[in-house]
């Protein structure tokens, strides 16, 4: 298991240390310093092991949090233990780096103790550390002896996830369908790969236990129904695709696994407040917002002519926004003239590329930018390795075509139905890696 | 104001103003004093002189203090035993306080002082916690036990504590459950004997409800351990899989690896053709593909393990290559990763795009990448024959780039691509000798050279771009010399006439201005070869070479079992077997895949069931201790590649004198066995019967019946006839000499060539008197099995020479395997179990015997004689099954199961070897 944990800042000076097990040693700390932080090279692997010793380590800004052990320990575990390690500290103090990390170490060390003993994750969930962690937390001395055995059975139960009796005099929900759009194209506009990563995430404001159901228009769902003989509003979707092939889909902890194998509906009982629902990810038919067209050629040694196009591809009354095209520049350029038809362009000579940027942009538009980038002669026979052209924007759809159907809350205890809980949904689409060679 | 404040004191006298701060009467002003204790602890400043004083801050009701001074205790109770017992008062008290917040924070933190006299005190309040009525104090409780067991595991069996723990594999609550399995795990590691995670399927059934139910972190704890049972048929097996399954859909990536791992595992019992096994391998692929859009440091370790799994199950992720395509902004450890997995998934189908990836990726500005990626092409080349015109012509266009380390990854993939496809893409040398010059890495001065030599015909100035090499000759790297000793050779054997100062000039380099002994050799070697005989030199330098194998890097199969085992953790990160990188006992277990099994039946043993879960102790490595040796030897010795070693199986070969039955015993195991071994091994099991013997006979070993082996009018009147015997545990050769002709014959010795199992005379032939014409004499000559060894074909064929006052004389014989089978060769019941699993199902063969009237017990107590040990037998359904082992002189164990049918005369063999890792 996990045999300890460090906290380094970017000098390789160690923040906090904990130590679950006696087969790590003091100089523990020194051997991932001295290997890994002040190595010359570039890190190769976020596993090192050095001297039988083995370090996990991931990197939040310029601060480093690396598990140590010498056990045959489960590395995925680990890494997901990190990660939660950064999503609980961040939720108490907001950004990872070094000024926070000093103001908190007392509670770091609480945190620490409580997430994670002998080494064994335990829990991790910010909700319910909230309540029993003392470090600008609820003290134990206020605490009655039912709200104590409400903690620790809240910590160790089946939903561990919410507690009881949590009362709103408006029951509300909203729903965001965030999704991450990614596409690499070749030159020629082919398309070598392309996926859609999407995350429900759900915030809810509702009072007791309710038990909610989520629908969706999967292809799987759908189908299914429509043998059944039931016609629902499968049957009277209108614009677009009717249903969509989720290729696979993961759940937050609270989503009853078994049913969703097994009949494969969507049924849990939600954390108050904000929190991811599940996330998916789609290959098939995904509508590319944008449609990158690239156009560079080398007149001489000294000169690049680079001429780009985009063009959108959605519904003309959708608008995109914070579009951003970033067009990469050899690292000998010495000068660059920039015309573009819309938006605003510029040479960031530091980042080595060109970033042109359009506030909004309708569908079925395009725009174009073109460039004359001037060259120092070098004699580095290196070619450069023209890296791609990469996109950034926002669209108020889902590329995906995930559609949410229902969200249905019940709660038998408490006299409000699903009718009273007021509803939100909205649709985001971003870039995520999208990008087109040249 | 904030924590950091606690950092910024150092005056002098600090500690002072610490103490006194540490007795205040106000509560606020104590805990900002621990605090500031626990920060100059934190930056490494000694506090410890504060001991005292911050112990007596313990007694509080605060929770807030209170955990402050834990966790001061935590870090210097060790190095202050003695003062640490003033604390466990007031722990004691705490673990029956009424808020089970502290009950639980006192068991916790006493669980961490690693002090011994503390741990005697623990003992009492761990063991009222471990009952607590509170699911929180429990469950912390259980990991106590563990940290308990660390410290001192004598003292937790003692108390009992390893019972309790398995009592709260039944908590009703889900945490406690996943605690427990996760403590019990790690103690039953260390003790890989102990029967301590009694795993059968209603516990299984336990954990697989708490799996529905606990934190993301108990389900791996589960799913980690559940992946250590042995399911005892193929239906357990499926409704284990039926019940893992929705995991795959967990947000958290561990979850779903370590249920892959299950799957992967259990998915080995099911029969192939069962509808659910198709649907199972359908199941795994989306949730592996989305685990690369985790993130990197989660994408690295699912892409080393896809990478086993793709070894393992190719078929799982075949359609999926696109995923595998890398992104600009992967970080380079992914970019390395993903690489290595398109190589494997490149076939037919998708050769195109592969093709263009890495032409795409050639161009990167990562060396290490850009290198992997071109010799990922080559690769392509190789696996995928119709894209090798592709390849080539793709590398060429790289080597127009004239990046330097481009052009010599693609020289060094060429050489490769040249000995797959022989006369084909020749062509092309030209353009490589263009680029001579700027080699200046060892690797690809050696593949370009080897590429001069081996075309020396068709390049016409080869002796001269040799040659050129052939200045700077010491200052090149050994690989280099070697390359170009041979190249040379090569040269000098196609061009004779122009070349041979060349040739002399490079022998001499070779031989007498080189230090390397490699060097040296191969010079002489050469230089032998070429004024002996030429023509033999040609055939040796020349000669044809073995085809290079499509698959590279491929994890050798019984580590790769193993590594399945561990998918999730470091050793599958790693792609080493835990021993190689974690100390002590913990790493020693290995881990196996289950064998398929029939239907329930098959190759079950008594308690194989039990013994076959996680806690199976390997059986240690001394089983078979010098097979990997004389494997080794045998290999090298006929330069073949590897073959399945199962070289034992003939020696069970059928019936007396080698009737048809043999022939049939044979026939059953034609996978395993080499051709050479197909000739009938003199004595077999069925000899060892021997049919004639009634019950009561004495015990001994078999001996053949004497035969002629060298006949008079081939020795010039000796007669030669013989046989083997082991007796008292020594082996036998006894001769029949006799005279036929008509002088007498003296000087009698006798000498064997090297053969399989290394026999040889331990002593001199011992015919003293002289044999006078139509004399007779028998001589007993006793043999050790330390000579040197060599494979012979068959197996068990014994090269002799005799020879005497007239003329040496040859002659060959066979000997019965079973003469070899050593007294001591009963196995422990426990290892007979774990080697018996151990043995792969194609190393395993079956066969009858025919005609044999002896019943069970008979037939063991003859076996024995002949030091085959019945180690077990049971009886299912009126057929006695008998467990039996034999070892080899050599070290080798061959495990045997014979059914016997009472009134059935045939008798069922089925045996094996367990191939040496």
């Amino acid at each position: 298991m996990i045999g300890g944990l460090f906290i380094y800042n970017h000098k390789g000076e160690v923040l906090t240390s904990r130590v679950y097990r006696d087969d790590i040693g003091r100089n523990a700390v020194d051997a991932f310093r001295v290997n890994v932080i002040h190595a010359r090279q570039q890190v190769r692997s976020p596993v090192t092991n050095i001297a039988r010793t083995s370090f996990f380590h991931v990197k939040r800004s310029n601060i480093w949090l690396a598990v140590v052990t010498k056990q045959n320990v489960n590395a995925a575990m680990v890494f997901e233990f990190l990660y939660k390690m950064c999503d609980v500290m961040a939720s108490y103090f907001g950004k990872i780096s070094e000024e926070n990390i000093k103001n908190n170490f007392v509670l770091i060390y609480e945190l620490l103790d409580e997430i994670l003993d002998f080494g064994y994750p335990q829990n991790s969930e910010t909700g319910s550390l909230k309540t029993f962690i003392t470090q600008q937390g609820i003290k134990g001395q206020h605490q009655t002896k039912e709200e104590q055995s409400q903690i620790t059975s809240q910590v160790t139960g089946q939903i561990g996830w919410r507690r009881e009796g949590i009362k709103y005099r408006r029951n509300e929900l909203f729903l965001d369908v965030l999704e991450s759009v990614n596409l690499l194209m070749s030159p020629q506009g082919q398309v070598l790969s392309a996926h859609v990563s999407g995350r429900v995430v759900m915030k809810s404001y509702l009072s007791g236990m309710p038990e909610c159901k989520f629908g969706m228009n999967d292809k799987i769902i759908i189908d299914k129904a429509g043998k059944g003989g039931v016609t629902n509003e499968a049957g009277k979707s209108t614009s677009g695709k009717q249903s969509i092939a989720i290729d696979d889909c993961t759940f937050n902890q609270c989503v009853r696994l078994s049913k969703f194998d097994s009949e494969r509906s969507i049924s849990f009982i939600p954390p108050d407040g904000e929190y991811e629902l599940m996330r998916y990810r789609t290959t098939k038919d995904i509508i590319l917002p944008f449609r990158v067209i690239p156009l560079v050629r080398e007149v001489g040694r000294t000169k690049l002519e680079v001429k780009v196009v985009i063009k959108s591809n959605f519904k003309p009354s959708l608008l995109a926004q914070k579009i951003e095209v970033r067009i990469p520049t050899p690292l000998n350029t010495s000068g660059v003239q920039v015309i573009c038809m819309k938006g605003k362009a510029k040479y960031k000579a530091s980042e080595n590329a060109i970033v042109w940027k359009i506030k909004r942009m309708a569908g079925m538009k395009e725009s174009q930018i073109s460039a004359e980038i001037e060259l120092l002669p070098t004699n580095d026979k290196k070619k450069w390795a023209r890296p791609p052209i990469s996109m950034n924007f926002e669209v108020p759809f889902a590329p995906s075509g995930l559609k949410v159907r229902y969200l249905k809350v019940f709660e038998s205890k408490l006299n409000y139905s699903d009718h009273d809980v007021i509803k939100w949904v909205r649709y985001i689409g971003r870039s995520g890696i999208y990008e087109t060679r040249c | 104001m904030t924590d950091s404040k606690y950092f910024t004191t150092t005056k002098k006298g600090e500690i002072f103003e610490l103490k006194a701060e540490l007795n205040s009467d106000k509560k606020e002003k104590k805990k900002e004093a621990v605090k500031k204790v626990i920060a100059s602890m934190t930056v490494g400043k000694d506090v410890s002189a504060l001991f005292p004083d911050v112990v007596n801050c313990m007694q509080t009701d605060n929770l807030e203090l209170k955990k402050l001074v834990y966790l001061y205790l935590m870090n210097y109770a060790k190095s202050q035993p003695d003062m640490a017992i003033m604390a466990v008062n007031t722990f004691v008290k705490d673990c029956e306080d009424p808020n089970p917040l502290i009950r639980a924070l006192a068991v916790r933190t006493m669980g961490c002082i690693r002090v011994d006299k503390i741990t005697e005190y623990l003992c009492e309040p761990l063991r009222k916690c471990l009952k607590d009525e509170d699911p929180y104090v429990r469950k912390t409780a259980a990991v106590c036990v563990a940290k308990l067991h660390d410290i001192n595991a004598q003292l937790v069996e003692d108390q009992g504590f390893l019972d309790t723990l398995k009592d709260l594999i039944s908590d009703s609550n889900p945490m406690v459950v996943a605690n427990a399995v996760a403590a019990l795990s790690e103690i039953a590691e260390s003790h890989p004997n102990s029967n301590l995670l009694d795993l059968n399927p209603q516990s299984i059934n336990k954990l697989l409800t708490a799996l529905n139910e606990c934190t993301e972190w108990g389900q791996i704890f589960i799913l980690d351990c559940l992946a250590n049972y042995t399911p005892r048929d193929d239906r357990e097996s499926q409704s284990i899989c039926e019940r893992v399954t929705p995991r795959l859909s967990h947000a958290n990536s561990a979850v779903v690896l370590s249920a892959v791992k299950v799957l992967m595992k259990f998915m080995e019992m099911l029969p192939k053709d069962l509808d659910y096994y198709g649907t199972l391998l359908k199941k795994l692929a989306p949730p592996l593909v989305t685990l690369l859009s985790a993130e990197p440091e989660l994408q690295y370790v699912a892409l080393r393990n896809i990478n086993l799994i793709v070894q393992k199950r190719p078929e799982i992720l075949k359609h999926e290559m696109k995923v595998f395509f890398v992104k600009y902004n992967d970080p380079i450890y992914v970019k390395l990763e993903k690489l290595d997995i398109m190589i494997r998934l490149a076939s037919q189908a998708n050769i195109a795009q592969v093709l263009a990836e890495l032409k795409e990726y050639a161009t990167e500005v990562d060396v290490d990448f850009v290198r992997k990626a071109v010799r990922a092409i080559g690769r392509c080349a190789i696996k995928v024959e119709q894209s090798a015109e592709r390849c080539v012509s793709t590398l060429l266009d790289l080597i127009q780039t004239k990046v330097n380390y481009v052009v010599q990854e693609a020289i060094v993939v060429i050489k490769d691509i040249f000995r797959k496809y022989p006369n084909k893409y020749e062509s092309v040398i030209a353009t490589l000798c263009e680029n001579l010059d700027s080699l200046d890495e060892p690797e690809a001065r050696a593949a370009m050279i080897w590429i001069v030599g081996e075309y020396a015909e068709r390049i016409d100035n080869a002796d001269e771009l040799l040659e050129s090499f052939l200045e700077g000759f010491h200052d090149e790297s050994t690989q280099v010399q070697l390359q170009l000793l041979t190249a040379i050779v090569k040269l000098f054997l196609k061009k004779p006439t122009e070349t041979q100062e060349l040739v002399q000039q490079v022998l001499s380099l070779a031989t007498q201005d080189s230090d390397n002994p490699d060097l040296r050799d191969r010079g002489y070697i050469y230089w032998r070869l070429l004024s002996t005989d030429p023509v033999a030199a040609k055939e040796v330098v020349l000669a044809e070479k073995p085809l290079i194998s499509e698959e590279t890097d491929l994890i050798e199969p019984t580590l790769l079992e193993e590594l399945i085992c561990h998918i999730g953790t470091l050793a599958s990160v790693y792609h080493k077997p835990p021993s190689a990188f974690v100390e002590g006992s913990r790493g020693v277990m290995h881990k196996r895949l289950p064998a398929r099994t029939g239907s329930g039946e098959g190759t079950e043993c008594p308690d194989v069931g039990n013994a076959a879960g996680g806690s199976a102790p390997e059986a240690a490595p001394s089983i078979i201790p010098s097979q990997g040796d004389l494997l080794g030897d045998l290999l090298n010795l006929d330069l073949a590649p590897p073959t399945t070693p199962a070289v034992l199986l003939p020696l069970l070969g059928g019936d007396i004198g080698g009737s048809p039955a043999m022939g049939a015993g044979f026939g059953a195991a034609p996978a395993v066995m080499p051709a050479s071994l197909n000739a009938p091994v003199g004595g077999g099991l069925g000899d060892l019967f021997d049919l004639g013997g009634g019950v009561g006979m004495p015990m001994g070993a078999y001996i053949p019946p004497k035969t002629v082996w060298l006949p008079a009018m081939k020795a010039k009147g000796l007669e030669i006839s013989g046989t083997f015997a082991r007796r008292a545990g020594v082996i036998q050769m006894e001769l029949v000499l006799t005279n036929k002709a008509m002088s007498v014959m003296t000087d009698f010795a006798i000498q064997f060539n090297r053969n399989s199992f290394g026999l040889a005379p331990a002593g001199p032939l011992q015919v003293l008197t002289p044999l006078g014409p139509n004399q007779t004499i028998e001589v007993s000559l006793p043999l050790s099995t330390v000579g040197p060894v060599m494979k012979m074909d068959p197996l068990n064929n014994l090269q002799v020479a005799v020879k005497n006052n007239i003329d040496v004389f040859y002659f060959s014989c066979q000997y019965p395997i079973s003469m070899l089978f050593v007294e001591d060769g009963k196995m422990e019941r426990q290892v007979f179990l774990a080697t018996w699993k151990d043995i792969p199902n194609d190393n395993e063969s079956q066969f009858q015997i025919q005609d044999c009237h002896l019943n069970s017990e008979a037939a063991s107590n003859k076996l024995q004689g002949s030091n085959i040990f019945t180690i077990a037998k049971r009886t299912v359904e009126g057929q006695d099954m008998l467990y039996m082992s034999i070892k080899l002189s050599n070290g080798i164990w061959v495990l045997a199961e014979l059914k016997v049918q009472a009134g059935n005369p045939n008798y069922t063999v089925s045996s094996g070897t367990r191939r040496d890792r």
